[in-house]
């Protein structure tokens, strides 16, 4: 909000004024002041708590508050409730922030105030006879309240730059749906406020509130369990990685790169994050390769290139019993497949190899390529995506490479650190079977 | 079993009462059961193989508080259609289940049914002379009565038959379950109210209304559950690189894990400390993947004493770059170290070390003279190098699982 333009600062002027007018201009005649003043100390507490009851939507628990006041106290009431917004407990919230997301709130309320007054013909607290026929004119009045507050936000976003436009092929169908299930919850949380404040009064705040605080607390739990996973999984697997100097990170990178192509070719939440857990284990079966096969310098004899070529099948072998979607499983078995039928362990080709391995080997290649190995350093970024591209079609699957090429040019690309040659030789790798570049040497293969 | 028994007592009565007497107000009793029916379908499994259905709960308690319906109409519903309604409920809502192969778990169901009963039988008497429109709050101040004896009978029912399973002891297994579930079960508690309440008012029609929080506050839970138990299996499984790369022989590690939650459960450990003692007794060899090769053998209890140490601090520093796991870090760093000189280790790090020794001895093999050797050997070096308590809670599981139970 800091670099607001000239143009912004007339818009969030305007949704002030706007408010100001609304509420000095309203009709006070029959607003329940006492009831006025419960919600406004609860619409306060909303905005005053940390929200999000899932990851991926933005609706707040003062939703809630404005609708239950939107049928309890009408319009202006409600458009005064949301005014409590200014007091709410938020630290370094700018003023000028604070003023606006105030003036929205009651915009938005007064708008969804004056539609179900209109529809339902009255306000006030609902008597049992009024039911079912205020439901209708509810669900009219949440959903303007939403518009108008998402048309008055987005507005503000553009000025700011923060909203942009994707094409909607990057609109995942996960999030939409959480959304609006959220919404539809949230609505039927003001609705139940509403109704049992007949009956209950202020207490039916308490009530309604209980079981939406329970689930905030699972909900909680379960990031910070989420986090806590993927932490523990990034560390284990670098300790499989301590062995190799080189190597160091490869699992945390070929991760990203693949969360990155996956994004980009627009899955669903759910695949992305298997993919990215794919992408992280994708190795742990290297631990199965004796050590001095790994850092052998001379040609591989068949028999150790064998060892090598099993080394997706022992990791599949120890990541099996993780409740992981199968793709990710496959993921892991497939990452040395070519798209030639050249690759292992099955020899698998073309649309044979599992999208999840075709993406997993391609952001491996490239970590490969763009890291410090014993024998080359590193390639700069450009230079790799080069060489994929070169070898899109025989080993890389096209599809995969120009959505890994499309994301670093928008996102950009970290590369490890370049390393300097390890304090003891005995960590060290001589060839690397990750690298397309550089293919294992096998004695006997006129390839090597 | 006497749980069943019971239950299958309560169904048998309640039904035969319902066939006497046809069901008042019907439609109600439909729409609450389709709501069970519902809850039950959306079983949930809370971590530590816990089996809840809440919303079958909620519209169970729900149906049971209820007063009156849209305003003037008063819910008529015996105690005994109560029951009827929720066994048949329940029953339909295992079908689905049983149909994939899912065997219900029957103390489960009994269990919840007498809760209901319970509460039914209590409160359903009372319910003519509670009036929502005159002293809401004497009716108010009943319901909050009746589910918080609701989640009572619950909570100590579980304990007793946790306690029984897992040979913990009743008093643990009643704080563990107070731990984990009473804040869902007060969820459940608030949402029986909200429900009886909201049809008071809204008629019927609320049932439908209030299917989004209910969703809600389920999918919460729900994703916590599933992360909960993805997590275990992670580290279970990854714990198992050490075997793969020939570091330790296999199966180590998910034995330690388990003999070691075992030995802790006999000493009543929490169930909060049980977890972080698996997940450290499950990563207590992770040390070992910083050595360029593996210790010939694999058991640690053959490296020195000063590599040992050097592998567990090694260990340790793994489990820390994680960031999350400070206390499993702590465990594992303190597994090598032997008891003398410092009785106030942690006790998990005891536990493991015991563990740990007893498995290097014996291995997979089921051998009763093995066995029985090893623990002679422990025992030898007891209060030196092992703690005596936790020698002596492994000879007991030892001993239950020569009979054939862990």
């Amino acid at each position: 909000m800091n670099a607001l333009p000239l143009a912004g600062r007339l818009y969030v002027g305007c949704v002030v004024a706007a408010a100001a007018i609304l509420i000095y201009t309203g009709d006070y005649g029959n607003v329940a002041w006492p009831v006025a003043a419960m919600l406004g100390a609860l619409f306060v507490a909303c905005e005053s708590t940390s929200t999000s009851i899932a990851d991926d939507a933005t609706v707040s628990l003062s939703f809630s508050a404005a609708l239950a006041s939107v049928v309890l106290v009408g319009p202006t009431g409600a458009a005064l409730v949301s005014l409590a917004a200014l007091f709410s407990v938020r630290k370094g919230l700018p003023v000028v922030k604070r003023a606006f997301n105030a003036a929205q709130f009651s915009v938005s309320a007064y708008a969804a105030g004056t539609v179900f007054e209109t529809l339902h013909g009255k306000h006030g607290v609902p008597q049992a006879s009024e039911f079912p026929g205020l439901i209708g004119p509810y669900l009219i009045a949440a959903f303007v309240y939403i518009a108008v507050n998402m048309l008055l936000v987005g507005g503000v976003l553009l000025f700011i730059g923060q909203l942009r436009f994707r094409s909607p092929k990057y609109l995942h169908r996960g999030p939409a749906v959480s959304l609006v299930a959220n919404y539809a919850a949230y609505a039927t949380f003001g609705l139940l406020i509403a109704a049992l404040w007949t009956i209950i009064g202020w207490v039916s705040v308490f009530l309604v509130l209980t079981p939406l605080v329970v689930a905030r607390w699972a909900f909680a739990q379960y990031t910070e369990q989420q986090r806590a996973h993927e932490a523990t999984l990034a560390a284990m697997c670098q300790a499989v990685e301590t062995k190799d100097y080189y190597t160091r990170g490869h699992c945390v990178r070929v991760s990203r790169g693949s969360a990155m192509i996956a994004e980009e070719l627009g899955m669903h939440a759910d695949r992305v994050d298997a993919v990215r857990h794919a992408g992280m284990m994708h190795d742990v079966g290297k631990l199965g390769v004796p050590t001095r096969v790994l850092q052998k310098s001379g040609p591989l004899t068949p028999d150790e290139f064998a060892t090598i070529q099993l080394h997706p099948m022992r990791g599949l072998e120890i990541v099996r019993e993780i409740g992981f979607l199968d793709e990710a499983l496959a993921g892991i078995l497939h990452h040395h497949e070519r798209i030639d039928g050249r690759g292992y362990p099955m020899g698998l080709a073309g649309d044979e190899i599992p999208e999840f391995a075709r993406i997993i080997g391609v952001a491996d290649a490239l970590d490969s390529m763009t890291s410090t190995r014993s024998y080359r350093g590193a390639r700069p970024v450009p230079e790799a995506l080069e060489e994929l591209l070169k070898c899109a079609g025989a080993q890389f699957d096209p599809v995969m490479v120009d959505a890994l090429i499309r994301s670093i040019k928008r996102e950009g690309w970290d590369p490890p650190r370049p390393v300097g040659p390890p304090d003891s030789p005995g960590q060290v790798a001589r060839q690397d079977h990750d690298d397309p570049t550089a293919p294992l040497r096998v004695s006997g293969d006129p390839a090597g | 079993m006497t749980l069943i028994v019971a239950a299958a007592v309560l169904v048998v009565a309640s039904l035969g009462a319902v066939l006497v007497n046809p069901a008042d107000q019907p439609r109600l009793a439909v729409a609450f059961g389709a709501l069970i029916v519902l809850g039950e379908l959306a079983r949930l499994a809370m971590p530590g193989n816990r089996e809840t259905a809440p919303i079958s709960m909620a519209g169970a308690l729900g149906y049971t508080l209820l007063l009156n319906i849209g305003g003037t109409e008063r819910a008529q519903q015996s105690a005994m259609q109560v029951v009827a309604v929720t066994a048949i409920a329940m029953t339909i809502g295992a079908l689905p289940h049983i149909a994939v192969g899912r065997l219900p778990r029957l103390d489960v169901l009994a269990r919840r049914l007498i809760t209901i009963a319970a509460v039914a039988f209590a409160y359903r008497p009372l319910a003519p002379h509670l009036d929502l429109r005159g002293a809401w709050w004497t009716a108010l101040a009943a319901m909050v009565g009746a589910v918080v004896l609701a989640m009572a009978i619950d909570l100590v029912v579980t304990a007793l038959i946790r306690a029984e399973a897992l040979s913990a002891r009743v008093g643990v297994a009643l704080a563990d379950e107070f731990q984990s579930q009473l804040r869902l079960d007060i969820a459940v508690a608030a949402t029986a109210i909200i429900v009886a309440l909201a049809i008071g008012i809204m008629g019927i029609l609320a049932l439908l209304v209030f299917t989004g929080p209910l969703l809600v506050t389920q999918i919460a839970f729900r994703r916590y559950a599933a992360i909960r138990s993805t997590y275990l299996q992670t580290v279970r499984a990854l714990a198992r690189v050490t075997e793969v790369g020939g570091y330790v022989e296999s199966g180590h590690s998910r034995r330690v894990g388990d003999l070691s939650v075992a030995i802790g459960r006999e000493l009543g450990m929490y169930e909060a400390e049980l977890l972080e003692l698996e997940y450290a007794a499950l990563m207590h060899d992770i040390g070992q993947l910083s050595l360029p090769d593996p210790i010939p053998g694999g058991a640690t209890v053959f490296a020195g004493a000063d590599e040992q140490l050097r592998i567990a601090k090694l260990g340790a520093e793994v489990i820390r770059q994680a960031g999350v796991l400070e206390a499993v870090a702590n465990i594992v760093e303190h597994q090598c170290e032997p008891y003398k000189p410092n009785p106030e280790l942690p006790l998990a790090s005891r536990v493991i070390r015991v563990a740990n020794a007893y498995d290097d001895m014996v291995g997979g093999s089921g051998d009763h003279d093995r066995s029985a050797a090893a623990l002679d050997r422990l025992r030898h070096d007891v209060a030196i190098e092992f703690d005596p308590d936790v020698v002596e809670a492994l000879a007991r599981v030892i001993d239950r699982l020569g009979h054939g139970r862990f």
